[in-house]
């Protein structure tokens, strides 16, 4: 028997996507990343950080992107954040949280951030006509698969974003080389 | 309440994919029971297995051959004094454990213990089960900045270096075992746990012996990386008891302690899970397709009953040998008991293989089937287990530069090398 094929997979009601977890998982995003910006103690910082980067990964999850959220939950949750504590561990906590804030940038980090609320606004009130009004149910199966083939092509096609996405990878190579070779005398 | 109860039975499909939120529940708690009272068996397992590699005894004073040495352990972590230290971060400190305990825990809802035998199928299962079980690591790494001291610390950093370069290599070995599953006459592989097992049967061969070498080399390279993510001997630096104390954990006692130690043992059925799903053929028994029949299927299903069987005969021998002096009685008659119980469990086994032989779909039917499927995949989920306790008695720990020497300059040019001929091998065969 194969999974995908069996027609109990995407019929049962889909329970998950109520708006109850939908305004949790919002909900707790938000006060992770508030709770983020106000620890004085990085490594509280970046476990709020990892709260919210986990319920967005929730909130992936509730638009039937199942492979987005796991791809957050590896390449976020367990690798860059792992590597943020790694970071974190080795400075000297207790003289940074006593240090006074040394920049006056908070004028334009507001200004910046009422911009960007602007936008959502703007998005939100244009959007009513332009967007559909209800989520449009996509079988989990079909979205992984449609995302493979949007990026490496389908039946034997090159994909939409073949060339965008290998061109990405290789200048992530590129960063990677450069790292090393600015670190290394000799290598 | 009883219909809706009743109603799941018949069906082939994991209680998540088919709706049932009641099933669903009953299935966590027996996998969470299951899994507890497994961690606390393999306790005793280890610590006798161990003492019998280097010639000792192990334990023997709490019950009869220190059986019930598991449960004393359990209820003086319970009652033990639970210190913070002085200087620790209390918040990161508490939820440390939990955190480790919960990721551990987390990856058991995709396991699939049988076609149907399984919390829930997800369409991305084996994804899921490498990203929550790689958030083990900020446990460690939260736990060892948490308790503010060196060891611990030192432990913590360890750790966090040796998951991120084992995770790579691992993930490379799953990748092509995955690219396996795609060679059927759609082309389409898949993620799930359960359509990698199905993949296996339709494919009729374990992708262990898959494109010889090529899937034994797969293997062994997960092999190795997952003893090195779990953080077991001779890859434990993160808690080398002769140089750290006992790492991340030094600063822990008590209850908070005894989360670190279920999560560990847990990690580690978790990822023996996923070698025998992936490589194994998960919840299938030897030769599905080779010796098919309703007379082999009747005789491999008596294997489970042979087992407990061969278990309660050894509990028999036991009281046997047991010295003949008065002092002596008690345990005789505890470990008499052990045999009985395991002979009852036994003929239990043989009732259910013999009640549901032939291929009638009844009740009793499913029921032997159930108990087959998930007899085979926790029969090899615990020779990886063995396995797990023979290394740490075989092989002395690795330094830390040939850990990660070995890490990014073998195990990782093997394990891509055998994904991209993998692919060549899969285009050309297709």
């Amino acid at each position: 028997m194969n999974p995908m094929a069996n027609p109990l997979i995407n019929s049962g009601a889909a329970p998950v996507a109520t708006p109850f977890f939908f305004y949790l998982l919002a909900g707790l995003s938000i006060v992770g990343a508030l709770l983020m910006i106000t620890r004085r103690n990085a490594v509280h910082s970046a476990l709020a950080l990892i709260l919210t980067l986990l319920s967005v990964a929730g909130l992936y999850l509730m638009l039937y992107a199942p492979f987005v959220a796991g791809v957050q939950i590896i390449v976020y949750g367990g690798g860059i954040m792992v590597l943020f504590l790694f970071v974190i561990m080795l400075v000297n906590i207790e003289r940074v949280s006593r240090e006074r804030q040394f920049n006056r940038m908070w004028p334009v980090g507001l200004l910046a951030s009422c911009a960007l609320l602007a936008l959502f606004l703007g998005a939100l009130e244009k959007g009513k006509s332009l967007l559909p009004d209800r989520l449009m149910q996509i079988p989990e199966a079909s979205n992984t698969q449609g995302i493979a083939a949007l990026l490496y092509g389908d039946a034997g096609r090159m994909g939409q974003y073949t060339f965008a996405f290998e061109i990405a990878s290789l200048l992530l190579l590129v960063a990677i080389l450069g790292a090393v070779i600015m670190t290394k005398k000799k290598i | 309440m009883l219909n809706e109860l009743m109603s799941y039975l018949g069906s082939t499909v994991p209680p998540g994919i088919a709706g049932n939120q009641l099933w669903a529940l009953i299935y966590v708690l027996v996998v969470f029971a299951g899994v507890s009272a497994t961690v606390l068996c393999m306790n005793w397992i280890e610590r006798k297995v161990l003492a019998h590699f280097q010639i000792r005894l192990g334990p023997m004073r709490v019950g009869p051959h220190g059986l019930l040495q598991p449960f004393a352990d359990a209820l003086k972590l319970l009652l033990k004094e639970d210190i913070v230290p002085a200087g620790a971060d209390v918040a990161a400190f508490w939820i440390a454990p939990v955190l480790g305990l919960v990721a551990a825990f987390t990856v058991y809802c995709v396991i699939p213990f049988g076609p149907s035998q399984a919390v829930t199928d997800m369409n991305i299962g084996i994804l899921f089960m490498l990203g929550v079980s790689s958030l083990g690591a900020l446990a460690i790494v939260t736990a060892g900045w948490a308790s503010n001291s060196h060891y611990p610390l030192m432990g913590a950093l360890r750790s966090s270096a040796q998951i991120v370069s084992y995770e790579v290599a691992m993930g490379m070995a799953v990748v092509s075992a995955v690219l396996m599953t795609s060679l059927n006459t759609k082309g389409i592989g898949t993620l799930s746990m359960i359509g990698i097992v199905e993949a296996q049967r339709e494919q009729g061969v374990w992708f262990l012996f898959k494109f010889f070498p090529l899937g034994v080399l797969a293997f062994a390279v997960f092999a190795i990386a997952m003893v090195a993510e779990t953080n077991r001997a001779p890859f434990d630096l993160p808690e080398a008891e002769s140089e750290l104390t006992a790492g991340f954990h030094t600063e822990y006692s008590g209850l908070r302690w005894s989360f670190f130690m279920l999560a560990e043992y847990a990690a580690m059925i978790a990822v023996s899970s996923i070698a025998v799903t992936l490589w194994l053929g998960g919840w299938m028994r030897p030769f599905p397709n080779l010796l098919s029949g309703n007379f082999w299927d009747f005789v491999f299903s008596l294997f489970p009953a042979l087992t407990f069987g061969g278990l309660a005969a050894m509990a028999f021998l036991g009281t046997t040998r047991m010295p003949p002096h008065p002092y002596f009685r008690i345990q005789k008659i505890g470990i008499g008991v052990f045999a009985v119980l395991l002979g009852l469990l036994a003929l239990l086994l043989l009732a259910i293989a013999i009640g549901g032989r032939g291929d009638d779909v009844n009740i009793a039917g499913r029921l032997r089937e159930g108990v087959d499927y998930v007899y085979w995949f926790l029969l090899k989920v615990a020779i990886f287990m063995y396995l797990f306790i023979w290394y740490r008695a075989t092989w002395p720990r690795y330094r830390f530069d040939q850990l990660m020497a070995v890490g990014w300059k073998v195990m990782l040019p093997i394990s891509l090398g055998v994904l991209i001929l993998t692919a060549i091998v899969g285009v050309v065969v297709s």
